[in-house]
């Protein structure tokens, strides 16, 4: 009996999950329905004009999918070489000592710091470095949000390659190490080749929390209604946008921007299902 | 103990210990004969592969192992060489079957040479590959599979692509970790008689806990218990008319 309430408990609690995430895809799908049905779904996402005068409103989501993109990328691009060390550290030079124990759980803080605080770090820290060093006119634009993004990613990255990294078999290593190859060497062509998918998986995830991060790109991308032309130029990403201004919209507005929150589900879900499906084909092999 | 004129391997109070104070091997002094298949017997946790790894430097890779005394090949002290260097002129096979799985079963035979930046020409290549999977029996089997990963052969030919790869570096001393006890019978019996075949170009160690295996395939036996070497000899001596009496027990069935 008492069984099968756990049973019937834990059913309910599926079905919840289930009936939660259906849900948000509802509303975020009816929400978006007069936008779409305004301007079409393909010019949608193919417009760049944002414009909220009553009378000739338009709204396009291109300047903000290309900021999501852009800064999403590049921060990938720069977390690269940072996560792969910080990895190889971890998972293979250090594995098991107590310098790479400290080391872990210092990521793993990083990872747990608000994205507020990075925003606020951002803004009074780098900022104004990249007013000095010119590389944009007032310190706000794609790549100032790109590197805050690239420090709040490399955590998630790198402590989840590193597991990958510290699963390649010893049989395997020890054979490499048999044949006089150096560390270097085994890295290369036997512990790299094989966590090889998991640490693209790694990318990958990191990537899907790069797109959707909202605090701190927008406290320093610019928030600008554009297509950001350049690195130092400002822009605005999706999830950005709709933090900005949903306050204020209503109408086609409001519909605008849900269609955008529906965009950025779509995208991450596509990047996080791609990660996870590398993933599993990795621990079948 | 054995006298030996001509050793390729000698040990001189060799020590191995995991722990400070407390050698897993402890002060083992032995030379062995080139060309001839020396096996190294005893129970689990003897200090037999601890030995064997302590030739190719294994244990430098983990921190915390120290090893004492002296290892020469050829009269040179290989603790003394560049570990990278000791490990090409002594070739290692491992319990597992161990070929790279992102590698083809080609590409494994030279994994010695290209993990080492070493090029070669197509040419060179091609010789390696054929030369050293014809010796170890394997070349008929798989000539037409060459680009296949090695991971799809059976453990027997696994084994043997590994003893192929190790090969390929035209190593002065074969060492072997108990090769043959992940396999069956019959893939067993193959690697024994590859190793009789191989033995007229190289000298092989074979560690093993399985007696018949040492009877069967070696010319030397040492017998090691506890981390000291009890004693070593023609394996035919050994086996009928064992010095020792820890031998004579071990041989004849009463531990280990």
């Amino acid at each position: 009996m008492k069984d099968k309430i756990f049973r019937l408990l834990l059913m309910l609690s599926a079905a919840l999950v289930l009936f939660i995430c259906g849900g948000m895809v509802y509303s975020l799908v009816s929400g978006s329905l007069e936008a779409f049905g305004h301007f079409g779904f393909f010019k949608f996402i193919t417009t760049a004009e944002w414009n909220p005068r009553p009378d000739q409103e338009e709204y396009g989501a291109l300047s903000f999918i290309i900021g999501t993109l852009m800064t999403s990328f590049l921060a990938l691009l720069f977390c690269i070489p940072f996560s792969i060390s910080v990895a190889l550290f971890t998972g293979e030079y250090f594995r098991g000592s107590k310098l790479s124990v400290i080391v872990s759980s210092v990521i793993e803080l990083l990872a747990g710091i608000p994205s507020i605080v990075y925003g606020l770090w951002g803004f009074y820290a780098l900022r104004p470095l990249m007013e000095q060093l010119n590389l944009s006119t007032q310190g706000f634009g794609i790549l100032t949000a790109s590197i805050v993004l690239a420090i709040m990613i490399i955590p998630y990255a790198s402590s989840l390659s590193s597991e990958f990294i510290s699963m390649v078999p010893k049989d395997l290593k020890e054979g490499a190490y048999s044949l006089g190859a150096t560390r270097m060497e085994v890295i290369r062509h036997v512990i790299l080749p094989n966590s090889g998918s998991g640490v693209f998986a790694s990318y990958i995830l990191a990537l899907g929390r790069a797109l959707g991060e909202t605090m701190a790109v927008t406290m320093l991308i610019g928030n600008t209604e554009n297509i950001p032309r350049s690195l130092s130029s400002t822009g605005n990403s999706m999830a950005s946008i709709i933090a900005n201004q949903f306050g204020e919209s209503d109408g086609l507005k409001l519909s605008s921007l849900i269609a955008i929150g529906l965009l950025l589900f779509m995208i991450t879900a596509v990047i996080n299902f791609i990660g996870k499906l590398v993933i599993s084909k990795f621990n079948k092999v | 103990m054995l006298h030996i004129d001509n050793p390729i391997l000698e040990f001189k109070d060799v020590s191995v210990s995991y722990t400070p104070g407390k050698n897993a091997v402890n002060q083992v002094s032995a030379s062995i004969e080139r060309n001839k298949i020396t096996a190294i017997m005893g129970p689990s946790g003897c200090g037999k592969s601890t030995l064997l790894r302590a030739v190719n430097r294994m244990h430098e890779l983990y921190p915390d192992i120290r090893i004492t005394g002296e290892i020469l090949i050829d009269n040179q002290n290989i603790l003394t060489m560049n570990p990278m260097e000791v490990r090409r002129i002594a070739g290692m096979v491992f319990q597992r079957p161990n070929p790279f799985p992102t590698m083809s079963i080609y590409e494994n035979v030279i994994a010695g040479y290209s993990l080492n930046g070493i090029r070669l020409s197509k040419k060179e290549k091609d010789e390696l590959v054929e030369t050293n999977l014809k010796n170890v029996g394997l070349w008929d089997e798989v000539k037409d599979a060459l680009l296949k990963k090695g991971t799809f052969l059976s453990g027997g030919q696994q084994q043997r692509l590994c003893i192929a790869r190790a090969l390929a570096l035209k190593p002065e001393v074969l060492l072997m970790d108990e090769p043959t006890s992940a396999l069956d019978p019959i893939a067993t019996n193959r690697i024994e008689e590859l190793l009789l075949e191989l033995k007229k170009d190289y000298t092989i160690v074979i560690v093993t806990h399985n007696m018949g295996q040492a009877a069967r395939i070696s010319d030397y036996s040492m017998f090691m218990y506890l981390g000291q070497l009890v004693e070593y000899d023609e394996t035919q001596v050994m086996f009928t008319n064992p010095a020792d009496s820890r031998t004579e027990e071990y041989l004849s069935g009463q531990f280990g």
